[in-house]
């Protein structure tokens, strides 16, 4: 297990603002996925685990080492760390064939081992053909392969993943997965990965922790996160909330419910707890929650008209943008049967209404 | 006409020989400049490129008080060798040092600071040494640009004149290098001989530079 609390600044330079890291989090077995945008200090942390970089204060404990305490003024150079490390590109020795590669890394374990801990490798990542090539002469996937299987090779006690599916086509990426889970069934290794891609925490993440301009802002199973998005820039980070502007008019804790004005129009939503009647909220729900449908008379509950701009396609289906600044998410069959209409009315399930 | 070859001889043997010297200190030098910090590191940069500004006559003169007789050097060296260092060979081994240095030390360490700092990280990360990480990821990273500033340093040392006349002197058979030959040769209206040794010197030094060009792309 690994528990992190820590700390580091870089001061203002005339060509960057300055930038604070200040995280606590610990990742147990299983994979643990560090997520936000660019520049939100993701790969710091992992540089400051694997002891690439060294942290202003804080301290850093991998199952009973610790692996670096300000305080005490530790600082383990990153031969002693025992964490594995896949780096974005990979980083394999170009001049060494994928054999070599891992028999660099197996140096450190005991002579008579090594040379079965290779081939056990080999064998385990599917790599016995490719073994004698150097990594540019190999496939994208067998780079992949060999990166995990050198970074898992010295029994690290935990492995740390850059963004290692980052710029990979959509094959290659999944084969990446396949890789993953591999090794999430095979090896007891707890897994650290950072990425800046949301459906790459679904995929892996048992775990997620939402990281922001250096601090963590949010952390729990990346489902939940996006059910209950902590704040409004939880909600930007996770991408393409719909963020409304109300008014609590009624709360009712007893039946659960609640009367929202939204401009001239209500929306019944669930019981808020902490807030009080009068509070101007922010309301924020995600697209593909919401559903449209044809206009026939008057607005039913929960019901806001809208008067659609455009239609966009896009891989998952068709997103509707309406003039009131809503986005709604629809499948391809559910707007066919909508598009000749002009006049039509957004859906809000009242349940899945947060306050941001 | 007769040529006596004895003054490419000596060249090539000297060329050898502190290029050797060099590769072997200068590779030391480069990774402490790449990799180190230290106090006095710009000043050791600084020095080690000075003799390629400084005057061949300042350079020499430097070398005369540092190994000459007199000096501590020159002193241990007779102690030890039982001759004089000066106005020797190997003295002009020491003047093509001075040049063959400073452009290895200063290629070496760009090409050592130019392997992607990843694979430095990757190795230190599978455990590897510092002495490991060099020898058997940097350096092989970075093979074909030191090579390339090898047989630099290696034509650069053949061609010296100022110094090693100075700290060697001109005695022919014995420390006549070929650049001090030709300048003999024309000195004493030898045209012919100052000719065919000049197109010698020209064309080794021709080869050695198309062989660093051939070097210096990586294959990776």
């Amino acid at each position: 297990m690994l528990q992190a609390r820590l700390r580091k600044t870089f001061a203002p330079k005339p060509d960057s603002a300055g930038f604070t890291l200040d995280v606590e989090f610990s990742a147990t077995a299983g994979v643990t996925v560090l997520f936000g945008p660019s520049g939100a200090g993701k790969t710091l942390v992992l540089e400051s685990i694997a002891g690439f970089i060294r942290p202003d204060e804080g301290r850093i404990l991998l199952d009973d080492d610790i692996l670096y305490d300000g305080a005490a003024r530790v600082h383990l150079a990153p031969q002693q760390r025992n964490c594995g490390y896949v780096f974005q590109n990979y980083a394999l020795f170009p001049h060494m064939t994928l054999r070599e590669n891992l028999q660099f890394a197996a140096e450190r374990r005991p002579r008579l081992e090594r040379h079965r801990r290779v081939t056990e490798m080999l064998e385990k990542f599917r790599l016995v053909e490719s073994a004698g090539r150097h990594p540019h002469e190999v496939s994208g996937g067998q780079r992949q392969r060999c990166s995990i299987a050198r970074a898992l090779i010295g029994a690290p006690k935990l492995l740390l993943l850059d963004e290692p599916a980052t710029g990979l086509d959509a094959p290659l990426r999944q084969e990446f997965y396949e890789a993953l889970r591999q090794v999430r069934s095979e090896f007891e290794t707890p897994m650290l990965l950072v990425t800046h891609d949301l459906d790459e925490c679904f995929e892996l993440g048992e775990e997620m922790l939402v990281l922001h301009e250096g601090k963590i802002v949010q952390s729990g199973p990346p489902a939940a996160i996006l059910d209950h998005p902590a704040n409004l820039d939880v909600a930007r980070i996770l991408g393409s909330f719909n963020v409304l502007e109300a008014e609590i008019k009624t709360l009712d804790p007893g039946r659960n419910t609640s009367r929202l004005q939204v401009g001239e129009f209500e929306l019944e939503g669930p019981y808020f707890p902490g807030h009080l009647k009068g509070d101007r909220v922010r309301i924020g729900i995600r697209p593909e929650q919401l559903t449209v449908h044809a206009r026939n008379g008057r607005l039913d509950k929960n019901q806001l008209p809208g008067e659609l701009l455009r239609a966009v396609e896009t891989p998952r289906g068709v997103r509707l943008e309406f003039s009131n600044g809503i986005a709604a998410a629809l499948s391809r069959a559910s707007y066919e049967i909508l598009r000749d209409n002009r006049d039509l009315v957004i859906q809000f399930p009242g349940e899945s209404l947060r306050i941001l | 006409m007769a040529i006596d070859w004895f003054p490419l001889w000596l060249s090539l043997r000297v060329a050898v020989v502190s290029t050797g010297l060099a590769f072997a200190g200068g590779l030391w030098i480069a990774y402490l400049l790449a990799n180190r910090e230290f106090r006095g590191k710009d000043l050791l940069d600084a020095a080690v490129t000075l003799p390629l500004v400084l005057p061949p006559t300042v350079l020499g003169y430097y070398l005369l008080v540092l190994i000459g007789r007199a000096s501590p050097i020159g002193k241990l060296w007779e102690e030890i060798f039982g001759s004089p260092l000066v106005f020797t060979w190997k003295a002009a081994v020491v003047a093509a040092l001075l040049h063959a240095l400073p452009l290895l030390v200063k290629s070496t360490r760009a090409a050592l600071e130019s392997v992607d700092r990843n694979y430095e990280r990757a190795a230190r990360n599978l455990g590897a040494s510092e002495w490991k990480l060099f020898w058997r990821v940097t350096l092989p990273l970075a093979r074909r640009s030191v090579l390339a500033a090898t047989a630099l340093a290696f034509a650069r040392s053949l061609g010296d004149f100022g110094v090693t006349l100075m700290v060697a002197g001109n005695i022919p058979g014995r420390t006549q290098t070929i650049a001090v030959a030709i300048y003999d040769a024309v000195e004493s209206g030898n045209g012919q001989v100052a000719r065919v040794l000049v197109l010698v010197v020209s064309a080794v030094a021709l080869l050695i530079l198309t062989l660093a060009n051939r070097l210096s792309p990586s294959r990776f």
